[in-house]
């Protein structure tokens, strides 16, 4: 999960095969990598690209154009605050600078120790109890600004 | 979960289905539906089923009392809900606690738990039934009713409901060109939001060239706010995919995909379990039913990225490219997928199908206006009493959904505006309120009917903040690749930034609206064409509020930064102190039952205290020392 | 054939053409600054826009990409199409304000003022390079990434790509750095001085020299009239 962790190119090539080297199934890939590794790292990129036999520059144009992908480590833990309308009628925003001033890190970055990831999504279809915020794949709903605290202290072991 | 075998013919399916919809007649006694989609499960829903499976078990009831496990309902704001039949028991807002005594009273003791049943915000009446909840009163669950029938997981349940009857109905009934013929008499528009009408792009398909085609169903259901598609998805994937076969056969394809967005975890598993379902029960693949009928279905995800709505984009991005709009003509319907022909329907419109065969092309031209017929799924949220999923037949007006439906605006607050169609619709004031909703009234109107997503907004909401919120999610999405759309919304977004935050200045309006028009009209793809519309319809009816900004530096609804200052309202402070324990940086003095002091200069503008303060004391005034630079 | 209408003469295209390919061919002029005949027509600067349909349905497309059709009407030079232009111009030149051929189009076309924050970013991600290199030069040495206002052409990672040959052929391309405006008031933006200069070849010749049929107003060898 760190960038230190060795990749297994064995593992990248299973993926590929397992999509039958079908250029066309790059993004299906590129996810089933991230699952993994929980970003891409750049060696991946490039096997993928030596594999599919697609140009390394168009492998990144998919990788960066997407949001559901990082070309950087992520964190172990990872807190997504859902920016989307109804969320931000409902005052996201100020509940994105309350974890940012919680975590000491901006939105899509890593904190330094490795631990935390800030991100956003424009919506997740969950208007009803928002504002939402995702924290390693839970769902945290009707989000205030002085529930963050608490909301972070549960992952914070 | 019982194991499918394949169904070899036409007769061995109508067996089936007859034999599940006696299942259903002869349930046990009592079955309690409860509501488990993403929301509810993050309501915990989870946990209250479990508890009411312990329940059942401590009172061994399991043959008498079934626990069906639904998707969406659709009434979010009563999650989590049980509905118990066959008498029709509604209760909403359920903690695991309450199990128990649901279990004990209710269904041993036939007694109604009153503190469970729905409230009227405003009448404090209780309704015992679903269809005395106001909720439900005015709208026709047409599409997304039976997501309360059915277990989304279980393609018997589908079929105890009736479903794929209409399959059956085409193979033996209709010509491909009937089906064609009967999706075009009943009048039915894309339900994605540009409002195309189904069966000519059927028709078109159908009529191009070639042996190869293919049907898509548009499940990237990207408008912030929208989640409509998400639901029926979720709640009954099975419904989606009969019409996807129905389509199929009647434009002549062999191959399909449900692109799903990353974002809906459990929209995705739901619909990859009922195409391995179908395919298991010989629904699916080669020769169906022996009728020599062929039809593949693979499932697509989205990777986070609004544009790929767009037709062609989603196109690119099923073939591994990056999801960049194209020129059209030609148009998918001749040169789509792999330049094959391809129609490409939206969830909602594929739901609709298999209805239309059902009850015919008339019923559904009998529900609806001269110009949209049928109904559609808004998802209401915002600032709203009953949030949740309505769908109600067209030519209702606004006033309608947003007050009789969905119980008017919380906290006493004042409606002010309702956002619709996403990012490329626009905000409709009180004025309008009396409009019906179509296609052609909404797109008078300088907004869109757009996927179905309807934002309410009050007087605390900030229409300057609203444009610039939108501008900001526009300028990310776009693809990039017209200078048009790309600088166009990164350039408006500048000077709506400025504005919100002090620095507007005189003919900001007017470049504003010259750059929304040159964006509208020079840029190739929807997204583009429709980027100006959030601010040409905040300007167009709420311009005094841009001005406030620009001239007065004032933001009437107090949201903007830096044109407001929290401020304790002396005579409604009691001293508790709740505010100076939120506040991040230390900005509030005040001992306890004194009256507390904001310092100014070491305010943050976090609003926490706001938040906190339980005696409406702190309130957000007007910044009156403005730094402009 | 396929017969159709530009600004009220009767036009014949050839399947497969384009609107923009069509209009060359009858001298009409239309400007372009992604378009490049060698290479795939992308619809990026959007400088070609044409107006197209009649009466209610009017509206305005890339003519690069457009494909020519029957009985299409086509108008190239309507009021919204120059307004379009203009400000499409205004928006370039507050990207890349040296760039001597956006510099050109504005005093071509009447820009006069730059009302956005001027980016000194040079690219305005029109793709010349990136289709030069890989349709070409065969190289795929350079694509675009990310997307939306972040949107940006570079190598893989940022580095020194293995692809890349070398070959300038990007450079040669680019409309933003190739030329860089001579005029004496280069530093600002928009200086319109071309406008108000004199050709160097009138001192040595009785008419202008110019192939640019520009009237010296490409700046490159204008000075201050004396």
């Amino acid at each position: 999960m760190s960038a230190n962790q060795t990749l297994n190119l064995d593992k990248i090539q299973e993926i590929i095969e397992r999509h039958s080297r079908n250029k066309s199934k790059l993004i299906a890939i590129l996810q089933d990598i991230q699952a993994v590794y929980h970003y891409l790292p750049a060696d991946a990129l490039k096997t993928a690209s030596r594999l599919l036999k697609i140009p390394l520059i168009d492998v990144i144009s998919v990788a960066t154009f997407y949001r559901a992908f990082s070309l950087n480590p992520r964190g172990r833990h990872v807190a997504t605050v859902c920016l989307g309308t109804a969320c931000h009628v409902r005052g996201a925003p100020k509940i994105l600078e309350e974890f940012e001033r919680q975590l000491q890190i901006k939105k899509g970055e890593t904190s330094e120790d490795g631990e935390w990831s800030l991100e956003s999504v424009a919506c997740l279809g969950c208007c009803a109890i928002g504002p939402v915020v995702v924290v390693d794949g839970d769902y945290h709903a009707h989000t205030t600004i002085r529930k963050v605290p608490n909301i972070l202290k549960k992952y914070r072991k | 979960m019982k194991r499918m075998k394949k169904i070899k013919t036409i007769a061995e399916l109508k067996q089936i289905i007859e034999e599940q919809e006696l299942s259903r007649k002869n349930e046990p006694m009592k079955v309690i539906t409860v509501s488990s989609g993403t929301c509810g499960q993050a309501r915990g829903s989870l946990k209250v089923i479990d508890a009411l499976k312990r329940a059942i078990k401590a009172e061994g009831l399991e043959e008498k009392v079934k626990l069906r496990i639904t998707g969406c309902h659709g009434f979010c704001e009563a999650e989590p809900n049980i509905i118990i039949y066959p008498d029709g028991i509604f209760y909403q807002k359920l903690t695991p606690a309450d199990a128990q005594t649901i279990i004990k009273e209710t269904i041993l003791e036939g007694k109604i738990i009153e503190k469970l049943l729905y409230k009227d915000q405003q009448t404090g009446k209780r309704a015992v039934k679903e269809d005395e909840i106001p909720f439900y009163k005015k709208q026709k669950r047409i599409v997304l009713g039976d997501n309360v029938l059915l277990d989304p997981t279980s393609l018997q349940d589908y079929f105890s409901i009736g479903g794929f009857r209409s399959l059956i109905k085409t193979l033996t009934e209709l010509t491909p060109d009937e089906i064609i013929q009967t999706i075009k008499k009943s009048g039915l528009r894309g339900r994605g939001g540009a409002g195309f009408p189904t069966g000519v792009k059927w028709e078109a398909t159908r009529r191009s060239p070639g042996d190869i085609k293919y049907v898509i169903c548009n499940g990237d259901e990207g408008d912030p706010g929208a989640y409509m598609d998400r639901s029926v998805l979720e709640g009954n994937p099975y419904r989606v995919l009969e019409g996807m076969i129905i389509g199929a056969l009647a434009i002549g394809a062999k191959d399909g995909y449900v692109y799903v967005r990353d974002e809906y975890p459990l929209a995705v598993r739901h619909v990859t379990l009922a195409i391995d379902q179908l395919y298991k029960a010989g629904l699916l693949g080669k020769n169906i039913l022996g009728t020599g009928l062929t039809f593949d279905l693979h499932i697509a995800k989205g990777a986070g990225a609004f544009v790929c709505g767009e037709e062609t984009a989603l196109i690119a991005s099923i073939e591994g490219r990056v999801g960049e709009p194209r020129q059209r003509p030609p148009f998918p319907s001749v040169k789509g997928l792999w330049g094959k022909p391809t129609s490409i329907n939206n969830v909602e419109t594929w739901a609709n199908i298999p209805l239309i065969i059902k009850h015919g092309a008339d019923w559904l031209a009998s529900i609806g206006t001269k110009g949209s017929k049928g109904t559609k799924i808004f998802s209401l949220v915002g600032k709203i009493n009953n949030t949740g999923l309505v769908e109600v037949p067209m030519g209702i007006t606004l006033k309608e959904i947003i007050y009789d439906i969905g119980g008017g605006i919380p906290e006493g607050k004042e409606f002010k505006a309702v956002q619709t169609g996403g990012p490329s619709g626009g905000c409709l004031p009180a004025s309008l309120l009396n409009l019906p909703i179509d296609y052609e009234s909404l797109t008078g109107a300088g907004s869109i009917m757009g996927s179905g997503g309807m934002i309410v907004m009050d007087e605390k909401t900030c229409m300057v903040d609203v444009a610039r919120y939108f501008l900001n999610f526009l300028r990310d999405e776009s693809c990039g690749k017209c200078i048009s759309c790309r600088e166009g919304t990164q350039r408006m977004w500048e000077i709506v930034k400025d504005i919100s935050e002090g620095k507007g200045k005189k003919g900001d309006l007017e470049l504003l609206e010259e750059l929304a028009i040159a964006t509208k009209e020079a840029s190739m793809c929807g997204l583009g064409q429709t980027a100006a519309n959030p601010i040409l319809s905040t300007l167009r009816y709420f311009r005094d509020e841009f001005e406030a900004h620009i001239y007065e530096k004032r933001c009437p609804a107090g949201v903007c930064k830096k044109l407001i200052r929290y401020v304790v309202i002396a005579e409604k402070c009691t001293g508790c102190q709740s505010c100076k324990k939120a506040c991040p940086s230390g900005a509030i003095q005040g001992t306890l039952k004194d009256v507390h002091l904001i310092d100014q200069t070491k305010c943050i503008k976090c609003g926490a205290c706001l938040e906190a303060c339980q005696f409406e004391a702190i309130e957000a005034q007007r910044e009156v020392a403005i730094l402009v630079e | 054939m396929i017969t159709m209408k530009m600004n009220g003469l009767e036009v014949k295209a050839e399947e497969g053409w384009t609107v923009l390919e069509t209009a060359k061919f009858y001298g009409l002029e239309i400007p372009t600054l992604c378009h490049h005949e060698g290479l795939t027509p992308y619809g990026a600067c959007r400088l070609c826009l044409v107006e197209i349909g009649e009466g209610a349905k009017v509206k305005l497309v890339s003519s690069c990409t457009y494909p020519a059709e029957e009985g299409l009407v086509v108008h190239t030079d309507t009021k919204r199409v120059i307004q379009a232009r203009r400000m499409m111009i205004e928006l370039m030149l507050s990207v890349a304000p040296y760039s001597k051929t956006i510099q050109d189009l504005a005093s071509k076309f009447g820009v006069t003022r730059m009302r956005f924050k001027i980016r000194n970013e040079e690219c305005i991600l029109c793709g010349l390079c990136v289709r030069m290199c890989a349709e070409q030069m065969d190289g795929k040495a350079i694509g675009f990434q990310n997307r939306g206002y972040q949107r940006k052409i570079s190598t893989p990672f940022d580095i020194r790509s293995e692809e890349c040959r070398l070959c300038g052929a990007c450079m040669y391309i680019c409309p933003a750095i190739q030329l860089r405006c001579q005029g004496p008031q280069a530093e600002t933006a928009i200086c319109n001085a071309c406008l108000t200069m004199d050709p160097t070849c009138l001192d040595y010749y009785d008419e202008l020299q110019c192939w640019m049929y520009d009237a010296g107003r490409c700046g490159t060898c204008v000075r201050e009239k004396k």
